[in-house]
């Protein structure tokens, strides 16, 4: 295993599957969280609904896959619906009780036993992906490029998940720019001032909920079709922290935060993973097993990880792409 | 209490034109009345102070009659429709816009961009047909060549690109006061519109309530300070302790007895009396007699 071997799986991984599916969920939740201010921290729910609605259908209903596709996303519209009717009326924090709560009770109940021949228990569903395979146009050798080696059908997700990603940021960005996106903006700097103005507030936080969470649906479409495999381990509440994290990093209210926040944060997790990784392994490694084993190195990216971030929220808190004056006006 | 100017009296009755009229609003916070109000009214095209000392309830009515708090009972009508369980939004659809005491900018938006929000009827705040900017843009313009105006008459013009935090306090109030109107509003409910803000400013703000009757619209205002009323309402409503005490025009109202005494309490800070405080001193003489009574009994 060559040092360079170190980097190119790095930003194998920071382009790769993963960051899209996290991009795509740091999109939707920067309509939430971003530009209205409204705290989901359920956003694996949301993934949750669409993958599982993609992989149930085809695999236990027998579906195919566009129809499955389009059942997803209308899951997250109902999901959408029940969280935010009771809790949108409220302050910002019911929101956010729910949404985490609500994302565990899915979790348990797709994962339970009792649903085995329906959702496939803790195992989930797999091997749903034979419709999207048929589309994959790359050819069967995979594609190999500045010493990057990507398999065939991991290449044809990249190209669908990334051009997925950049029109979505297309439709963030035609959004925010028009009165509507005001109107989100105004919300999350001040609802009652909002309401003063003639504006049903109720309203505009619901749309932005269900798009956010028909964006995070996808995300969970992606992650279903990338892995061939939906599991109740894939959409655990660190999912939707690990969401946030890329939407900091980027920098929230950006149309390209997520983006940005997605590459760096899978080019940075992959390659201390890889890392470490190459410093304890073989015969002879470089840091003896007495300060550290292979085993202890797999969470070494999580330590470093977490330094990172700390070091991000001191030095650029506003993330990559946002405005530091904006950030140090103070909020009322 | 008996005034010589109560409530709903001949001056102002029922049949004359009132944008406004409400009737035995009540709002209670676990055990305070913190709004008692029997009657209310309004005039069309005239200044109403609503004055008051601190936690007599102004506020609270305030949020009320703009459905931004619900009452236990009573009702009101604005231009005859009544307003009960109206949410806040469609209250200022129907033309009655409020500001607030604290003063609500949009922090982290641009000045211009908290003067378009007030715009109403924008088609851009329509989700599908946002994405079209050909669809919105003219009446965008339009939107924008009347903020502009707006701002230009707050003298807030040279601030439009700023974010609207980055104003000072007094700016704010200006800048509320221009968003509320972008809404084109017939009755407009300043909430203390001059509180915090410095004398050469409470001037030019005075001025500014006084051009928004010129142009014909109806306004209301909360204010503590009885000053700042005089020289621009046309009628002044006074509250303490959730009731209307006194209402009438300003010269007459600040002469009311009920009126003083609510305002300072009646006996807060009143000069004493050459036989009052003879009486205190007596009555201080007489304690400290006592007590050294009761040390050479011991």
């Amino acid at each position: 295993m060559e040092w360079s071997s170190v980097l190119s799986g790095a930003i194998e991984q920071g382009i790769g599957p993963s960051a899209i599916i996290y991009c795509l969920a740091a999109i939707g939740l920067n309509i939430h969280f971003g530009y209205t201010g409204l705290l989901n921290f359920g956003q694996a729910a949301f993934m949750m609904v669409g993958g599982y609605a993609l992989g149930s259908l085809i695999q236990t209903w027998g579906w195919p896959l566009f129809p499955s596709l389009i059942v997803g996303l209308l899951m997250a519209v109902v999901l959408a619906l029940v969280l935010g009717v009771p809790t949108l009326r409220l302050r910002a924090d019911y929101l956010a009780i729910a949404t985490i709560a609500a994302a565990e009770a899915i979790r348990q109940v797709l994962g339970s036993a009792a649903l085995n021949d329906e959702f496939g228990g803790q195992d989930g569903r797999y091997g749903f992906v034979d419709g999207m395979r048929s589309l994959n146009f790359i050819p069967s050798g995979g594609v190999h490029f500045l010493g990057l080696d990507f398999r065939s059908y991991d290449f044809f997700i990249m190209i669908v998940g990334w051009t997925l990603a950049l029109l979505l940021c297309g439709f963030v960005y035609l959004l925010m720019r028009s009165p509507w996106g005001r109107v989100l903006k105004s919300i999350r700097e001040d609802e009652d001032a909002v309401r003063s103005l003639g504006k049903n507030v109720y309203s505009y936080k619901m749309q932005a909920l269900v798009l956010g969470g028909v964006i995070g649906a996808l995300a969970g479409i992606m992650s279903g079709l990338a892995t061939s495999n939906v599991a109740p381990s894939d959409f655990a509440t660190d999912t939707t922290f690990f969401t946030y994290t890329v939407l900091l990093i980027g920098g929230a209210a950006r149309v390209f935060g997520p983006v940005a926040g997605a590459l760096i944060f899978w080019f940075f997790i992959s390659g201390l993973d890889l890392f470490f990784d190459k410093m304890t392994s073989g015969a002879n490694p470089t840091i003896p097993e007495s300060i550290m084993t292979d085993d202890q190195a797999s969470l070494m990216r999580l330590i470093f990880l977490g330094l990172i971030l700390m070091l991000i929220m001191i030095y650029r808190p506003q993330g990559i792409f946002g405005d530091r004056r904006e950030l140090a006006i103070d909020a009322h | 209490m008996p005034t010589d100017t109560q409530p709903s009296s001949d001056t102002q009755s029922t049949t004359s034109d009132s944008i406004l009229v409400a009737d035995g609003v009540t709002r209670k916070f676990g055990g305070l009345t913190a709004v008692d109000v029997e009657h209310f009214e309004i005039q069309r095209g005239k200044i109403t102070a609503l004055i008051g000392p601190n936690g007599a309830g102004k506020t609270t009515f305030f949020n009320l009659l703009t459905g931004f708090d619900e009452p236990d009972s009573g009702e009101w009508t604005f231009n005859g429709q009544s307003l009960h369980g109206v949410p806040p939004y469609k209250v200022a659809r129907k033309g009655m816009v409020r500001t607030f005491q604290l003063t609500k900018v949009l922090s982290r938006l641009k000045v211009i961009e908290n003067m378009r929000l007030g715009a109403t009827g924008q088609r851009g705040e329509k989700f599908l047909p946002s994405l079209f900017r050909g669809l919105w843009s003219a009446q965008e313009k339009e939107n924008t060549d009347r903020a502009m105006d707006l701002l230009a008459r707050f003298k807030l013009d040279a601030k439009a690109d700023d974010f609207a935090g980055s104003l000072s306090g007094g700016q704010r109030k200006l800048l509320e006061m221009a968003r509320a109107l972008m809404v084109d509003p017939e009755l407009i409910m300043l909430d203390e519109p001059m509180a915090g803000v410095n004398p050469a400013l409470k001037q030019s703000l005075l001025g500014h309530v006084k051009s928004l009757r010129d142009e014909g619209r109806t306004v209301l205002f909360v204010e503590h300070d009885m000053d700042m009323v005089r020289d621009i309402s046309d009628w002044v409503v006074v509250m303490a302790q959730g009731k209307i005490v006194a209402e009438g025009p300003p010269d007459t109202v600040m002469a009311n007895q009920a009126v003083i005494d609510a305002y300072l309490g009646a006996h807060h800070d009143a000069a004493l009396t050459h036989e009052t405080e003879e009486e205190i001193l007596a009555a201080a003489e007489a304690e400290l007699e006592a007590e050294a009574e009761a040390e050479e009994n011991s």
